[in-house]
């Protein structure tokens, strides 16, 4: 690596001399670790929502912090409430405004099935609308709960065929 | 409570159409439908009756007539005491109430949501749409033959419901709903299953 610019430079004493790698893992890694979310805080699953973004739990840790309330910005929507069927299309359309790649997090009873919602006016599980990739439990979930599932996600995505999807695209 | 006889006595000699009305709190009556808007104005202007604090609606089963009565709320701020009014609706097909929107600007989203819930309509309410449920939805979700568990409907937005194939379904309803007996021992407490007539393992009975 000969470069006129040394500070920029891949420094080989640091480095080691070369770094093998699949591109997955590569892809995978950078996806993992700055995920940023997209807050759907739609009931009191939000306010644990906002206890684990700020500094006693702290969800910067995992590298989600970046809360964006532009879907073009953000990866991971967190459907933090209940879904109303008046507020389902809006979901679904935020979704869909989103860049891939994209997850989903259903976070608390509501948002996965309707919780104690049996009724006419709710959303059995946003599962119904978008495809959700980890469900949590909890009415509402605590703050723990809601970086396991962040935790839980990380892992699916490093498993994630990520190198395929992007040289087929 | 001389001042609860007292109101009952001036508002009957102004309206003597208004009759008392069963009440365990405050004081109430009932109003015939075209009186109402001039009982409460009467109420508001004569007794310090200054604030609506609820107005809703009662809905007596499809075997009563008349089956919609609306019931409205107000207190008296300078006197801090509460009186309850009840009318009945005309008609049991299309249920009509003057509306008190001119009297308390309050009265706009309460008269709203009891024609979101009940169907009934407000003559002289500036904006008469629906609150709750988006406009366009087919039912009145709190009247009696309505179920809890909802009844099948296309989601409000026709292109995310072409999209993502669903819809509204009747809510499971698992065993519920699910309701807590007051005054037992804390063991016997617990939210369980009031009413398991009809659930999604046995159908509704006609």
């Amino acid at each position: 690596m000969a470069t006129t610019d040394q500070e920029l430079a891949y420094d080989t004493k640091i480095e080691g001399d070369v770094v093998v790698t699949k591109l997955d893992a590569a892809v995978n890694w950078l996806r993992t670790n700055s995920m940023w979310p997209m807050p759907m805080g739609l009931a009191c699953c939000a306010i644990e929502l906002m206890a684990t973004a700020s500094s006693r739990f702290d969800i910067s840790r995992f590298g989600a912090e970046v809360m964006r309330f532009s879907p073009r910005q953000s990866d991971c929507m967190i459907v933090a409430g209940t879904v109303t069927y008046k507020m389902a299309p809006v979901v679904r359309r935020i979704y869909d405004q989103m860049a891939a790649p994209k997850w989903v997090i259903a976070m608390g009873a509501c948002a996965s099935s309707g919780g104690m919602y049996r009724s006419y006016a709710t959303l059995q599980g946003v599962d119904r609308i978008v495809p959700v990739d980890v469900y949590i439990s909890g009415c509402p979930p605590r703050p723990e709960a809601l970086l396991d599932g962040l935790m839980k996600l990380q892992a699916k995505v490093k498993r994630e065929h990520s190198a395929a999807k992007l040289l087929s695209a | 409570m001389t001042t609860d006889v007292d109101l009952a006595t001036a508002v009957r000699q102004q309206f003597p159409s208004v009759t008392p009305r069963d009440s365990l709190d405050c004081p109430a009556f009932n109003v015939p439908a075209a009186d109402i808007l001039p009982v409460l104005r009467h109420l508001r202007d004569q007794h310090g009756f200054d604030i609506l604090t609820d107005a809703t609606a009662i809905d007596w089963t499809a075997a009563k007539s008349p089956r919609f009565t609306v019931v409205w709320h107000l207190y008296s701020s300078p006197g801090h005491r509460y009186v309850r009014l009840a009318a009945d609706c005309a008609s049991d097909a299309e249920p009509s109430m003057p509306s008190a929107s001119g009297l308390w600007a309050g009265a706009n989203w309460l008269e709203r949501e009891i024609y979101d819930m009940f169907g009934i309509r407000f003559d002289g309410h500036p904006d008469l749409r629906r609150i709750l449920m988006w406009e366009g939805y087919p039912y009145f979700p709190l009247r009696k033959e309505f179920p809890l568990a909802g009844l099948p409907t296309p989601l409000p937005d026709a292109d995310i419901a072409a999209e993502t194939k669903a819809g509204l379904i009747a809510a499971p309803m698992a065993g519920g709903p699910f309701v807590a007996k007051p005054g037992r021992p804390m063991s016997e407490a617990e939210p369980r299953a009031k009413d398991e007539a009809w659930n999604e393992h046995r159908p509704k009975p006609e």
